[in-house]
């Protein structure tokens, strides 16, 4: 149960930083591996998700409006299953996250895939989310009073 | 008799043609690009997606190009093309509260835990054209500050520790939510289905309601309690995977509206809330949506209730601007045989009329003649 926690909550990273991954950054730090024979299991697709808020930004949900998504799965050689989604309408893109995902499941690829994949793509992910909230930090406002007459 | 009318076959072809050629203007000026479309007209972006009801700024981007600017057409072109594709399920509900946010305020509180943070805004600008920007502006690189790691709590959480503010309704268990896509609109609508309303609903429209709230049909004393746009991460729990996948992350705008009120009988007096929430950089319109959402609650709170603002088959039959231009616009489509038949009747009337007045004519002049 615990092991099953783990590798799940490790997908889960994965995905989430392959999901702000271009489709091309991806398949460059994929052949970078030699990778095992694949096939798909099912072959991208495109469709919409609804997506929710909730009343008041924390109450009970509503529908905001939909997002397109794209989702594929891939199947390793070795029996892996591995599952891609993200937003947009690029089916090359879930295809590799599919992919990257049975890749994490394996005992022969997972540590490749999580040096050579995704931790320089969380890096880059990290560096722009900082850049980003240091661009916002300075327009922060600083109040002063202004002190008037003799004090 | 029917009859049917065919013809203009190759008008319509041709107008189309002329349109295609209309669109590209004078095409010896570079044509506009997607890119150059979602990164330079981004709010515009932001409007179809919001108001088409789709995340997906290239295919917006796609919409405004091809109707020339007309957001209102490029907001029907996404409406059209998202009934083309399934819906594989609905997302884990986001949570603002971990937006990173990218621009904050609060009119209510000037030390807010995280700050007033302004971000890329208009305001304090001063609305003067700036002719700099005509052509060849290169803008100086964004100012750095160290980023601050606290967290930045919406301002409705820091007035609900009091409990000066009211909770937000909670769903009760097993409870789905209202979906205006997928079944009719029936009143009263409860506010999931009003906040689904107001979310796609035109910004012009919401904005006039909202205005016409603050000029007193139908008061409710708001103040801007939080404004905040940024990012938050979507999941999606879905069935083949077991577990809630990152699907990425969008760009929102939420406002709390904090309002009066005088409290009840059963409840003592406190603040109450107007939300909005939409995709992109949307503050007129979530401020207007928040307007809106809080006068549409009127009744709720034993308000007395009596303003278009605060009447819900009103607002939400009149929001939606797909629906409100597809039925002003087909008025110019042929009617021959409806004006046709209209012109019969008004000629049949005045022909009645005529022979009444003659008749009523020859009575009079026979009644003077027999005085």
């Amino acid at each position: 149960m615990t092991q099953h926690n783990t590798q799940q909550a490790q997908r889960q990273a994965a995905m989430a930083v392959l999901a702000h991954a271009e489709a091309g950054e991806i398949a460059a730090r994929l052949r970078t591996i030699s990778l095992p024979g694949h096939q798909d299991l099912r072959a991208p697709e495109s469709g919409l998700v609804m997506l929710r808020g909730r009343i008041g930004g924390d109450g009970a949900p509503f529908n905001l409006g939909e997002a397109t998504v794209s989702r594929a799965a891939v199947r390793l050689a070795s029996g892996e299953v591995g599952f891609g989604y993200t937003l947009g309408r690029d089916g090359e893109k879930a295809r590799l996250i599919a992919l990257c995902d049975a890749l994490v499941q394996s005992r022969d690829f997972g540590a490749a895939v999580e040096r050579d994949v995704i931790a320089p793509l969380r890096e880059q992910l990290m560096l722009r989310r900082s850049r980003a909230a240091e661009e916002t930090a300075a327009t922060k406002v600083d109040f002063y009073t202004m002190v008037r007459g003799e004090g | 008799m029917y009859v049917a009318v065919k013809g203009g076959e190759r008008a319509i072809e041709n107008a189309h043609r002329l349109l295609a050629n209309a669109r590209r203007g004078d095409q010896s000026v570079a044509e506009v690009t997607l890119d150059q479309i979602s990164e330079q007209l981004g709010l515009a972006v932001d409007r179809v997606m919001s108001e088409g009801s789709l995340y997906d700024r290239e295919l917006a981007a796609l919409a405004i190009k091809q109707a020339r600017g007309d957001l209102i057409e490029a907001i029907f072109l996404v409406r059209a093309f998202r009934a083309t594709l399934p819906r594989f399920g609905a997302s884990e509900p986001v949570d603002t509260g971990a937006m990173r946010v990218q621009r904050r305020v609060s009119s209510t509180f000037k030390d807010i835990p995280g700050g007033q943070i302004l971000g890329p805004t208009f305001d304090y600008t001063h609305r003067l054209l700036d002719p700099s920007l005509a052509e060849g502006f290169v803008p100086q690189a964004p100012a750095l500050a160290e980023a601050s790691t606290a967290p930045t709590p919406r301002v409705t959480d820091i007035l609900g520790r009091d409990g000066l503010i009211e909770t937000s309704p909670q769903a009760e268990d097993g409870a789905s939510v209202g979906d205006l896509t997928r079944e009719p609109l029936n009143f009263p609508a409860d506010r999931d289905l009003r906040l689904q309303n107001l979310a796609r609903g035109d910004e012009g429209f919401l904005l006039a309601m909202g205005y016409s709230t603050q000029r007193g049909y139908g008061r409710n004393h708001p103040f801007a309690g939080e404004i905040r746009f940024g990012e938050v991460e979507v999941e999606f729990a879905a069935e083949d995977v077991g577990f809630a996948v990152p699907l990425g992350s969008i760009e929102l705008t939420e406002c709390q509206m904090v309002n009066q009120f005088k409290g009840s009988a059963s409840e003592a007096p406190c603040f109450t809330r107007g939300y909005g929430l939409a995709f992109g950089q949307s503050e007129r319109k979530t401020m207007s949506m928040a307007l809106v959402d809080r006068a549409l609650r009127a009744h709720e709170l034993g308000e007395e209730v009596g303003a278009p603002a605060q009447d819900e088959e009103f607002i939400m039959s009149h929001s939606d601007n797909v629906q409100a231009t597809g039925f002003v616009e087909h008025l110019k489509l042929p009617h021959y045989v409806d004006f046709q038949s209209e012109l019969g009747l008004l000629r049949k009337l005045r022909k009645e009329f005529a022979e009444a007045s003659a008749g009523a004519n020859a009575s009079d002049a026979m009644k003077e003649a027999a005085e």
